[in-house]
C-alpha cells in the first residue's frame, strides 16, 4: 500500500481531507505526477542501494551544475544506510582488510563515515578554497568527508544572476514538492513538444514545455537525454532509468534516517500494542465488580 | 467536593513534610482517593491525554531549543542539521511537530465532549473559561513555532496572521509593527517568536493548575450531566479513572507513533521544506489544518458592511468565533445539563460538528473555487464558507438561547447510581446509550 493512500485513508478518518488536497498543483493546468512503486515505500520499504548509488552518479555528472545540495556533506553519503555506507570487521584498518558495501551482521559493523574510502575518494574529487590560518591567503585543498557538497556557485546572488531565478537547493527537494518522488520523476521524464501549440507566457524563449511543472513553463530544459552518464556498473542509462535513479537517490537525500525511523517505529508499535492490551486488560480486572 | 482528606502520612519523613507542606496530601486527594463519577465514558480520558501532550511538547521543545538557531540566516539550516546530525534529532524534531497536531486533534475532542454534555453549565463556567484561555494560548503557541522553521509558509504565515492586526482602526498598524519588531517579517520577528514560543508552554502550564483546581472544586461532570449526591455514585480516582486514562493514552499513543514514525510529514506542507523566500509568495498561503476553520471564517467576508471593510470584518468574525466560546455559558439557556437529554440540542450539535468540518475544508481550498454551479450563480467555496460562519453563529446566538426554551427534554436519572444501574425508567434511557 503507497504511503500516500494510507495517508489519504487516515485523513480521511480524521476528517481532514480538505488539508490533503495540493493546493498547489489545482492551479492551471498542471498535470498529476505518475505514481511509480518505489522500492523505498511502504512501512517496511528500504532504499534501493544500487540506484541510490547511480543516482549520485547522475547528480554528480548532470544535476549538479546548477543544484546545490546545501544541507549535505559528503560524510552522510557513507553513514549508516546511506548510499556508500560500508561494513567490516572492527578491526579492519590495522588488518588490511578492506570494507564493503552492505549492512552490519556477520561480524561486520558500520565503518566510520569519515574513513570510508568510497567516501575519500568522492571528496577528493572536489577542490575546496579556504582561507589558510597562518598565511590569511585563500588555498585550495581537496575535500574530505566533513566538508560540505561543493556548491556550483560562488555566492548566493550567482545563481539567480547565471539562471534568472535561482534553481532550487535539491537537498529535501523530494519533501518540498507535494507527492515528491513522482513529482521529480515526472517532471524529469515528462518534457514534450507542447500539445495544441501552445506557447509559453509572455512568448518567452527561455522556458520549456513540461505538462507536469505548476503552470506548465520550466526554466530548466530537459537536463536528461539517453546514455548521458556511463553507469560504473553497466546498467543501461536510459531517462527512465536515470530519472529513477536520481529520485531514489534525492529522497534518501531528504530524508537520510528514513530506513531508521521505520525500524524503530516497527518496535515502538509492538511494544505500544502489548502495553496496550496489558492496560485493557488491567482496566477490565479493576472495573470488573464496579457498573459503569 | 472531595471533603475532609484520607491521607495518613506513614514514616517519620512524610510526617513531618506533611506538618509544613502538605504537597503529599495534595496529591493524594487530587488524584488517588479523589472521587470520580463511576459513569465517565472515554471521551472523558482526553484530560490526561491532554495532560501527556502538554508536557511531551514541553521536554521534546526544550531539547530543539538546545540545537535550534533562532536567526534568519541559521534557522532552515538547524533544523536541517537537528534532521540529520542531532543523535535522535530526528525523532525528536517528528514527536514535537506531529505532537502539535496530536494536541489540537486531542483539544478538539476534548472541547466537543464538553459542549456535547454541557461541561460548562454551572458550577462549571469558570472551568470553562480557563479551557478557552488555555485553547487560545495553544493556538498563539502554535502559529509562533509554525514560523521557526522559516520555511515558506513560516514566514508567509506571519506575514498574513500579522497583517490582520492592521485591520484594526487607528492602533492596528502600531501594533503590527510591535508584533513584528519593525516594518516586515525579519530576524527581530523570528528572535521574538522564538522567545514566546518558548514561554507560552509554561503560560499554559499554569492555567492548566488552574482548570485542574477548578475542575476538583466543583467536581468532574458526567454523560448523565446530573451532580454526584452520594458516594455510591463515585469509585477513587486511582485505581478506576487511572487505569481507564492510561489504557486509552496507549490507545492515542499508537496513533500517535503511526504518524511520527510513518507519516511524519503528512500534516503539514511541503512549501515549508522551502526555505523562507520575502521576495516569492506561495501559490496559497494556508495554516495547520487545525486553524482551517478559523481561516474559512476570515476570508468568509468577502464584502464590506458600512464603515467596516471586509478585512475588519474577517477579523472581527474570527475573534468572535473564539469569543462565543467564552460566552458560552451564559447563551445557553437550557435547565438540562447532557445533550444525552435533549432530543433536539443533539441534532443541532452534530450538524455544528459537521459544520466545523466544513470549515476546516473551506480553509483548505481556493477560495474562487466552484463547489456547484447552481445555474443562475456559481457557488464557490467562499459561499460554502459564509453558509457555514452563519451556522456556526447561529448555533451559538439563536439555537442554544432559544433551544432551551421550547425543547421538551427526555428524562433525566436523578443519580448517577441510577443512571449505570438499571432501576427505573430514567436509567433504562441511559442505558441505550451505553454509557
Amino acid at each position: 500500500m503507497r504511503m500516500s493512500h494510507i495517508f489519504a485513508a487516515v485523513a480521511l478518518g480524521l476528517g481532514l481531507t480538505g488539508f490533503a488536497a495540493d493546493s498547489a498543483l489545482a492551479a492551471g493546468k498542471t498535470k498529476a505526477p505518475r505514481e511509480v512503486e518505489w522500492h523505498h515505500d511502504g512501512p517496511f520499504g528500504q532504499f534501493d542501494r544500487a540506484a541510490m548509488q547511480r543516482g549520485f552518479q547522475v547528480y554528480k555528472d548532470v544535476c549538479s551544475t546548477c543544484h546545490a545540495m546545501d544541507h549535505l556533506r559528503y560524510r552522510n553519503l557513507g553513514e549508516p544506510n546511506g548510499p556508500f555506507a560500508m561494513v567490516a570487521p572492527r578491526n579492519w584498518a590495522d588488518e588490511g582488510i578492506t570494507p564493503v558495501f552492505g549492512a552490519p551482521g556477520h561480524g561486520k559493523e558500520w565503518v566510520n563515515a569519515n574513513e570510508n574510502p568510497a567516501v575519500r575518494a568522492i571528496a577528493a574529487d572536489y577542490t575546496v578554497t579556504e582561507i589558510d590560518r597562518t598565511s590569511a591567503q585563500e588555498v585550495e585543498r581537496p575535500a574530505r568527508p566533513a566538508d560540505r557538497f561543493k556548491s556550483p556557485y560562488t555566492n548566493e546572488f550567482q545563481a539567480a544572476a547565471l539562471h534568472g531565478a535561482a534553481p532550487p537547493d535539491l537537498s529535501v527537494i523530494t519533501k518540498a514538492r507535494p507527492n515528491g518522488e513522482n513529482y521529480v520523476y515526472s517532471l524529469l521524464t515528462g518534457y514534450k513538444e507542447p500539445e495544441h501549440g501552445e506557447t509559453a507566457p509572455g512568448g518567452a524563449t527561455n522556458l520549456h514545455y513540461n505538462p507536469y511543472f505548476p503552470g506548465g513553463w520550466i526554466a530548466m530544459a530537459a537536463p536528461l537525454s539517453e546514455d548521458q552518464v556511463t553507469y560504473a556498473d553497466g546498467t543501461k542509462a536510459s531517462v527512465d532509468q536515470m530519472a529513477k535513479d536520481v529520485t531514489t537517490f534525492l529522497a534518501w537525500a531528504g530524508d537520510p534516517k528514513q530506513e531508521e525511523r521505520k525500524s524503530l517505529g516497527m518496535m515502538v508499535m509492538i511494544y505500544l500494542l502489548i502495553l496496550t492490551a496489558f492496560l485493557y486488560l488491567a482496566y477490565k480486572q479493576v472495573w470488573r465488580n464496579e457498573k459503569h | 467536593m472531595s471533603g475532609p482528606s484520607t491521607y495518613e502520612p506513614k514514616s517519620g519523613f512524610t510526617r513531618w513534610l506533611d506538618a509544613r507542606l502538605p504537597v503529599i496530601r495534595l496529591m493524594h486527594d487530587s488524584f488517588i482517593d479523589y472521587p470520580t463519577p463511576r459513569n465517565l465514558n472515554y471521551f472523558w480520558t482526553f484530560g490526561a491525554i491532554l495532560t501527556f501532550c502538554l508536557i511531551t511538547q514541553i521536554v521534546t521543545g526544550i531539547v530543539l531549543a538546545m540545537h535550534y538557531n533562532p536567526s534568519i540566516a541559521g534557522a532552515f539550516a538547524s533544523v536541517q542539521r537537528i534532521d540529520r546530525d542531532v543523535p535522535f534529532g530526528w525523532l525528536i524534531q517528528n514527536i514535537h511537530s506531529v505532537g502539535a497536531s496530536m494536541f489540537f486533534l486531542a483539544v478538539y475532542i476534548h472541547m466537543f465532549r464538553g459542549l456535547y454534555y454541557g461541561s460548562y453549565k454551572a458550577p462549571r463556567e469558570i472551568l470553562w473559561i480557563l479551557g478557552c484561555v488555555i485553547y487560545v494560548l495553544m493556538v498563539a503557541t502554535a502559529f509562533l513555532g509554525y514560523v521557526l522553521p522559516w520555511g515558506q509558509m513560516s514566514f508567509w504565515g506571519a506575514t498574513v496572521i500579522t497583517n490582520f492586526f492592521s485591520a484594526i482602526p487607528i492602533v492596528g498598524v502600531p501594533i503590527k509593527e510591535w508584533l513584528m519588531g519593525g516594518f516586515a517579517i525579519d530576524n527581530a520577528t523570528l528572535n521574538r517568536f522564538f522567545s514566546l514560543h518558548y514561554l507560552l508552554p509554561f503560560v499554559i502550564f499554569g492555567v492548566v493548575i488552574l482548570h485542574v483546581w477548578a475542575l476538583h472544586h466543583t467536581g468532574q461532570n458526567n454523560p448523565a450531566g446530573v451532580e454526584v449526591k452520594s458516594s455510591s455514585d463515585t469509585v477513587p480516582f486511582t485505581p478506576y479513572a487511572t487505569v481507564k486514562d492510561l489504557f486509552a493514552l496507549g490507545v492515542f499513543l499508537l496513533m500517535f507513533a503511526v504518524f511520527v514514525f510513518y507519516l511524519p510529514d503528512a500534516l503539514g506542507h511541503p512549501d515549508n521544506f522551502i526555505p523562507a523566500n520575502p521576495l516569492v509568495t506561495p501559490a496559497h498561503i494556508v495554516p495547520e489544518w487545525y486553524l482551517l476553520p478559523f481561516y474559512a471564517i476570515l476570508r468568509a467576508i468577502d464584502f464590506n458592511v458600512g464603515p467596516i471593510d471586509s478585512k475588519l470584518g474577517g477579523f472581527l468574525l474570527m475573534v468572535g468565533a473564539l469569543v462565543m466560546l467564552f460566552v458560552l455559558p451564559w447563551l445557553d439557556s437550557s435547565k438540562v445539563r447532557s445533550m444525552r437529554y435533549r432530543p433536539l440540542a443533539k441534532i443541532f450539535f452534530f450538524i455544528f460538528v459537521i459544520c466545523c468540518f466544513c470549515l476546516g475544508w473551506a480553509g483548505a481550498q481556493s477560495p474562487d473555487l466552484v463547489v456547484a454551479d447552481l445555474g443562475f450563480m456559481k457557488f464557490t467555496v467562499t459561499n460554502f464558507a459564509q453558509v457555514n460562519t452563519l451556522y456556526y453563529f447561529a448555533f451559538f446566538l439563536v439555537v442554544l438561547p432559544v433551544l432551551g426554551l421550547v425543547e421538551k427534554p427526555g428524562a433525566v436519572p436523578d443519580t448517577i447510581a441510577k443512571a449505570v444501574g438499571g432501576h427505573g425508567e430514567a436509567a433504562a434511557v441511559a442505558g441505550q446509550k451505553g454509557s
